[in-house]
């Protein structure tokens, strides 16, 4: 058993079972409880990777979220491999396979480690100073480069196969933290009967008691009161206890986000099971119970492997049952790393000496390390430690200098002291204050409505934090509603407490230009960095943290902000909060694109919408395209044909005899009431009042400013009843155009809107033979052209069933567009299509609609207009209402550059070479041998080959086009020139006689 | 996520419900045709853009589809007030020192 490092008898997990897993291909045992972090170290492994600029071995510096260094990639399967996973955060499970990051070819040598002997070229600022110039380089060389050999992960290049849910929930009071403060907090609050939260982001709650071994609470080991307290919150049904679960982010009144992991920790995670749960919540008070952190000592080679945080040494042993090392130091300018010292004295771990800054300290923890014989060394610095890939010795030496005397140790703890984790707090908008006294920033002024409590609040001991805690949950459930709390407050009968500390550079951090003390773990940024972002000028410690990237890193900064904060303050000679604290941002820690993207994937990212046709397509072989959500059939190949062989063949046989086609995605508003034709006049451009029941007209709808909208065929069903067709594009906005002039314009006007595009399927049957194929299943409304002449709508029946059938045309052939209720749609097509069989109809899709359009000279809107181009523009005049007072966009189509010489107009394009298809998008020149950039005087806006013309055909928006007919113009391509004639738009029957064909 | 109080359902409602429609109180003339350059300028163009209240009209448009206003601060993005369409600029405002 390789376990050696594990101490009998210490511990929450000794009767656990075994858990085996696997770092960078070896096998090692853990227990099950422990995190991967206190495994490791169990088996002796505190090199755990490299470090992200200088590849340096990292070990693991502390026991929680806040970990910069150990960073593992955790591999289930190919699919499965998450990078820069925070090995203190990870639990062991059995079976687990963790791999370093960031080296090769091994962990234990790896050759981008020249990069810590080459660290001069390294220095703050040299991404922005090396790689100036030339520009171009950056994509092809620096960048790739940099990249390759600065980095941490690997991302997986497979899809993540699993599942992430996500739940809105809302609260009176939301506890963000569960030590004891939080669980005070919660308990207080609960007690009351409001809703309560509390969320903690440990596999169990207690936080600090996890280390702190004296405590007692009502008559109990702290640790056990916590897991009471826990107990008895779970058994309320006023209460959600949410354990490993990090509050990420703090939002716009009193919005959290917190991400809870569901089965990170289990070796074999249910299929049904998700790995995360993302948590919305809504809470009316917030008690944030955060803690502190603990700072690290900034000194040459603070980052070798064994060097850790007091707190996390002291973590390992009364939690997980692990001593970090045999032979320990420790380097401390606070209290609490004699509490560690004391502890691991007792599990029987050696203590080489206490180094403390402080001359002459004092105190009870002081004392009881004196009692037991430690060592102390006071008023003294450790200026160096020995050992590259684990520590094995400390220099130390007086603050003042002197004498060096070096001590050999293979594990070294540090404690600078510790800082309250206002993250949280910051990120509510609240403003952090500097207490001077205590040299720390803590929370000042609050914007929402939130309260800080315990350490995070600067409260310093148990007792103390227990009773504000417990205080603020009642006060805040009292304030959300809730009844007098029941039970009397939790009770702390012993505890530590500490505070103080130091900030910033202690005498072992230079002034040498090779010294790397490190300041910033995760981004490799050294006091000396510090020092010299602020000799090259940068005064704001916004600026330097941008220079040297102190705090950028997915850690975030939370042991390196306050000490890089006091090193750049004391060069530039000014206070702390003169040189500000940067704003914490969301999220706390990393969250994953999985709990955020949550189901919003695949199929569910984006409704699909489909005809009622959709299926009956299929079947016959449609090919379709995406139209906006819409799945729309394109064309119909028949075997052996490819696109261009079957759109030729539909185009000419709509023309020749008929066609069928599924027109149920335009946009359908029903304007009803009194005031519906004074309502259609002010929406579109067209006059409205005069039209009969029972006609139609094409419509077209400005915006204000006098551009087009939008357009489609409206058609009066009665006096107050119009039914109104939309691109199908515009549906949506149409409808929020009319309901905004509805209500805020027009208010006094009597109508009402009602969207029915889901409601009415739409079968275009266009063609010569279109009426002989509906004429069998039509009941109730003469089709003869003197009953129903083009562009009129009749309600009666087709095929038994209620229709509202337009005679219309967007071919340019007699047509009839079949609106039949939704649940009726397949059939009725169906029915169509049999007897479109009799005379050799076909079914047609979106790109024959467009050619058969195109050859008539029909706009759509959004293809041949672009939001600048005005009726005048698309020669559509005659749509313009001229005795109207007023409609949506009158005004606006008058301004002076709108009615200006030289706009573009829309105009017919004919290749000179008629074989020849324009691309559409392509610019329009007018002489072709002018130096590039040309000047562009237009563009193609649609382009086809048509069968019917027997040549290309094209549309184009040109400047001053309509002066330009019969001129030459030319359309510059990669490989050629295009010669084109300006030409009117209508390419096919310019007289419109077929329309009654 | 803001919390928006829609004055016709008289409930708040999350963000998500909710569509911005640009700012409140700028007038459509009755007599669209006989504006001037400028006064269309005024009217179309021109928009107050301030630091600090707003006053902004929004729809509850995954609710009950009514546009209504709003009284915003831009700096902290909170709605100080909402009213219905048509009812006046409040003289008065909760909260807010003059
Ligand atoms: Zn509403």
């Amino acid at each position: 058993m390789a376990a050696s490092y594990r101490i009998s008898g210490a511990g929450r997990f000794s009767h656990a079972k075994v858990a085996k897993f696997s770092f960078d291909g070896k096998p090692y045992a853990g227990i099950e409880g422990d995190t991967l972090a206190s495994a490791l170290l169990a088996n002796g492994v505190h090199l755990a990777g490299r470090s992200f600029k200088y590849h340096r071995p990292r070990g693991i510096l502390s026991a929680g979220a806040e970990e910069p260094n150990a960073l593992v990639e955790i591999r289930r399967d190919a699919a499965r491999r998450t990078p820069n996973v925070r090995a203190t955060v990870q639990e062991l499970y059995d079976g687990l396979e963790a791999a370093s990051q960031n080296r090769w070819p091994s962990l234990s040598f790896d050759v981008g480690a020249v990069n810590d002997l080459a660290s001069p070229l390294f220095s703050a600022g040299f991404y922005y100073k090396t790689f100036m110039w030339p520009k171009a380089a950056w994509k092809s060389l620096y960048e790739p480069k940099i990249r390759a050999a600065a980095g941490l992960g690997v991302a997986p290049d497979q899809p993540d196969p699993d599942h992430y849910a996500a739940r809105f929930a809302h609260c009176e009071v939301l506890v963000l933290g569960g030590g004891a403060a939080g669980l005070a907090a919660a308990l207080a609050a609960a007690e009351t009967g409001v809703r309560v939260i509390v969320a903690d982001e440990q596999a169990d709650f207690g936080g600090a008691l996890r280390f702190e071994a004296g405590a007692r609470i009502d008559g109990q080991d702290g640790w056990a009161w916590a897991q009471g307290v826990v107990a008895k919150l779970k058994a309320m049904d006023n209460v959600r206890v949410l354990n490993r679960t990090t509050a990420f982010g703090y939002y716009a009144q009193n919005f959290i986000g917190l991400v809870e992991r569901v089965s990170d920790h289990l070796a074999a995670p249910g299929r049904d099971v998700p790995r995360e749960r993302l948590w919305q919540v809504r809470a009316k008070k917030v008690v944030i119970a955060t803690g502190a952190i603990e700072r690290h000592m900034v000194f040459a080679d603070n980052d070798r492997p064994g060097v850790m945080l007091a707190s996390a040494a002291r973590t390992y042993l009364n939690h997980y049952g692990v001593a970090v090392g045999r032979n320990v130091g420790i380097y401390t300018a606070n209290d609490s790393a004699y509490a560690a010292a004391l502890d691991l004295k007792k599990a029987g771990v050696t203590v080489a000496a206490i180094v403390d800054l402080r001359d002459n300290p004092s105190g009870q923890l002081v004392d009881q390390a004196r009692a037991a014989n430690i060592e102390i060394h006071d008023g003294r610095a450790v200026v160096r430690v020995g050992g590259k890939l684990r520590v094995n010795s400390m220099t130390v030496q007086k603050r003042t200098g002197g004498g060096e005397r070096t001590l050999p140790v293979d594990a070294l703890l540090m404690s600078a002291g510790w800082t309250p984790s206002v993250h949280l707090f910051s990120q509510s908008r609240g403003k952090v204050a500097f207490n001077d006294e205590v040299k720390r920033f803590l929370p000042g002024t609050y914007a929402q409505d939130c309260v800080s409590a315990g350490a995070c609040n600067g409260t310093d001991g148990l007792a103390a934090s227990v009773d504000e805690a417990y205080a603020a949950g009642a006060k805040a459930a009292k304030e959300a509603g809730g009844k007098a709390a029941k039970s009397a407050k939790p009770k702390v009968e012993a505890s530590e407490g500490w505070s103080r500390g130091m900030l910033g550079a202690a005498p072992g951090a230079g002034p040498g230009t090779t010294v790397k003390a490190f300041v910033d773990f995760q981004n490799d940024v050294t006091a000396k960095d510090i020092r010299q972002a602020v000799h090259e000028g940068m005064r704001s410690i916004e600026h330097v943290k941008r220079f040297t990237t102190n705090g950028m890193a997915t850690d975030q900064g939370k042991t390196s902000n306050m000490h890089g904060l006091a090193i750049a303050a004391e060069e530039l000679g000014k206070p702390i909060p003169q040189v500000g604290l940067t704003t914490f941002r969301a999220p706390y820690t990393p969250v994953t694109f999985g709990s955020i993207a949550n189901h919003a994937r695949g199929a569910l990212f984006d409704p699909t919408r489909r005809t009622t046709t959709h299926g009956w397509a299929e079947k016959n072989g449609a090919v379709f395209e995406d139209v906006g959500q819409w799945k729309r059939a394109w064309y119909f190949p028949k075997a052996g044909e490819d696109m261009h062989a079957a759109v030729n063949r539909e185009c000419v046989t709509v023309r020749k005899t008929a066609g069928l086609f599924d027109a149920s995605t335009l946009g359908k508003i029903e304007v009803v009431g009194p005031d519906a034709a004074t309502f259609m006049e002010l929406m579109y451009t067209n006059p409205w009042q005069k039209l009969a029941p029972g006609r139609c007209r094409y419509g077209l709808m400005l915006r204000e400013d006098g551009f087009i909208y939008d357009d489609g065929v409206v058609g009066r069903l009665a006096e107050d009843r119009f039914h109104v067709t939309t691109t199908t594009g515009g549906a949506a906005r149409v409808m929020n155009q009319m309901e905004d002039y509805l209500q805020t314009e027009f208010p006094h006007l009597k109508v009402w809107l009602t969207s029915i595009s889901e409601q009415w399927a739409v079968i275009a049957v266009q063609g010569p033979n279109s009426r002989k194929i509906i004429e069998p299943l039509v009941e109730g409304i003469d089709l003869s052209d003197e009953a129903f002449p083009h562009m009129s709508v009749r309600e009666g029946k087709i095929c038994g069933v209620p229709t509202r059938l337009f005679r219309m045309s967007f071919s340019g052939e007699r047509g009839f567009e079949v609106n039949v209720p939704a649940d009726y749609g397949e059939a009725v097509w169906e029915a169509l299509w049999a007897e479109g069989q009799k005379h050799g109809a076909c079914a047609y899709g979106t790109e024959t609609m467009h050619v058969l359009r195109a050859e008539k000279g029909y706009i759509i809107v959004g293809q041949d207009t672009d939001g600048t181009v005005t009726v005048n523009d698309a020669g559509i005049d005659w749509a313009i209402g001229k005795k109207k007072a007023d409609f949506v966009g009158m005004r606006g189509m008058m301004r002076p550059d709108l009615v200006a010489p030289g706009r573009k107009q829309l105009v017919g394009l004919k290749t000179k070479d008629p074989n020849v298809v324009l691309e559409e998008g392509a610019q329009i020149v007018a002489d072709p041998n002018q130096p590039i950039p040309m000047k562009m005087i237009g563009h193609v806006t649609s382009s086809y080959w048509s069968e019917n013309c027997g040549r290309s055909i094209a549309l184009g928006l040109v400047a001053g086009g309509r002066e330009k007919m019969g001129q030459t113009l030319y359309v510059p391509m990669p490989d050629r020139v295009i010669e084109v004639e300006v030409s009117g738009a209508v390419f096919f029957d310019e007289k419109g006689e077929r329309l009654n064909g | 996520m803001l919390l928006i109080h829609c004055p016709y359902c008289e409930e708040e409602r999350p963000e998500l419900e909710f569509r911005n429609a640009g700012e409140a109180h700028v007038v459509r003339s009755a007599n669209m045709a006989g504006e001037s350059d400028e006064d269309f300028e005024k009217f179309f163009f021109i928009r107050s853009n301030p630091k600090g209240i707003i006053y902004e009209r929004w729809r509850h448009i995954h609710g009950c589809a009514r546009f209504f206003n709003a009284v915003r601060d831009t700096v902290t993005d909170k709605f100080v007030m909402t009213y219905k369409a048509g009812e006046p600029k409040p003289k008065k405002l909760p909260g807010v020192a003059k």
